[in-house]
């Protein structure tokens, strides 16, 4: 990886399905300049959409007046994406597990459970109001600098 | 890519080739609508091709999963067909690959019905 790609990138955007193409064309970008392959690319992006989509849909629920707020930061050892939504909030604790038996024929309740299979690392913490979302994927160390 | 959905009937089969994304606000609600078109015609088996479904979301897996109970309830089956890797991948992820009947060529798929 180069240190090119190293860098911060944070912005406001409002609360509409526009914003999370927005965030998930981001997030293809600078996870290609941060050297991702095909898989880890695909699944980096996938957990930032679904991010989005729950602070969007769920958090603020389409509100107009209410805007999420995201960084992307590469740190050279970690692929860094942190969305924070301005809802009620809610307990990360406490979903059902959408992969159980008595689950699995249910429409909804995937988001999260994807969010945490295809990332390294996922901390939630409560803003009160609202909820921030930190994804985590490592990065692989560059040859010769293990 | 938007989803694209085009018919055709094979063997008293009809056989949805589904093309593009399915996600939230991008061919979700076109799934759910072609399924229940279906459903209210009274066809019984139905094949969903996902060969070129090269993008699915959570909102995407609830519709398929949707689609599966949907037909179930209305004495409807629904088969998958042609699973991309990405969408193979994230059926075993989330453990719908129990849930759905799938095969990798059309000809099978299509007698599993009778």
């Amino acid at each position: 990886m180069s240190a090119v790609s190293k860098g911060r990138w944070s912005f406001r955007l409002n609360s509409t399905m526009e914003s999370v193409g927005e965030v998930e064309a981001t997030a293809e970008r600078l996870g290609t300049e941060a050297g991702l392959d095909e898989d880890e690319l695909f699944r980096v992006t996938m957990a930032v959409r679904e991010a989005t989509i729950n602070a969007v849909l769920h958090g603020n629920e389409y509100d107009p007046a209410r805007q999420i707020d995201v960084v992307f930061e590469n740190t050279g050892a970690d692929f860094v994406f942190t969305i924070a939504d301005q809802g009620r909030g809610f307990d990360p604790d406490h979903l059902p597990d959408p992969s159980a038996p008595e689950n699995l024929l249910r429409g909804t309740g995937r988001g999260i459970f994807l969010i945490r299979s295809l990332m390294d690392e996922v901390h939630f913490r409560q803003l009160h109001p609202g909820t921030e979302l930190t994804l985590i994927k490592h990065l692989a160390p560059e040859p010769g600098n293990r | 890519m938007a989803l694209t959905i085009a018919s055709r009937e094979v063997d008293g089969v009809t056989v949805l080739d589904l093309s593009g994304r399915i996600t939230l606000g991008e061919g979700s609600v076109q799934l759910r609508d072609a399924i229940r078109d279906l459903i209210s015609k009274g066809q019984k088996r139905i094949l969903l091709n996902l060969g070129e479904v090269n993008y699915i979301d959570s909102s995407g897996l609830g519709e398929l999963v949707s689609a599966y109970t949907t037909s179930k309830n209305q004495g409807a089956s629904l088969k998958l067909l042609k699973l991309t890797k990405k969408v193979h991948d994230l059926l075993q992820l989330t453990k719908l690959y129990t849930v759905f009947d799938i095969y990798d060529d059309e000809a099978s798929a299509i007698a599993s019905f009778k």
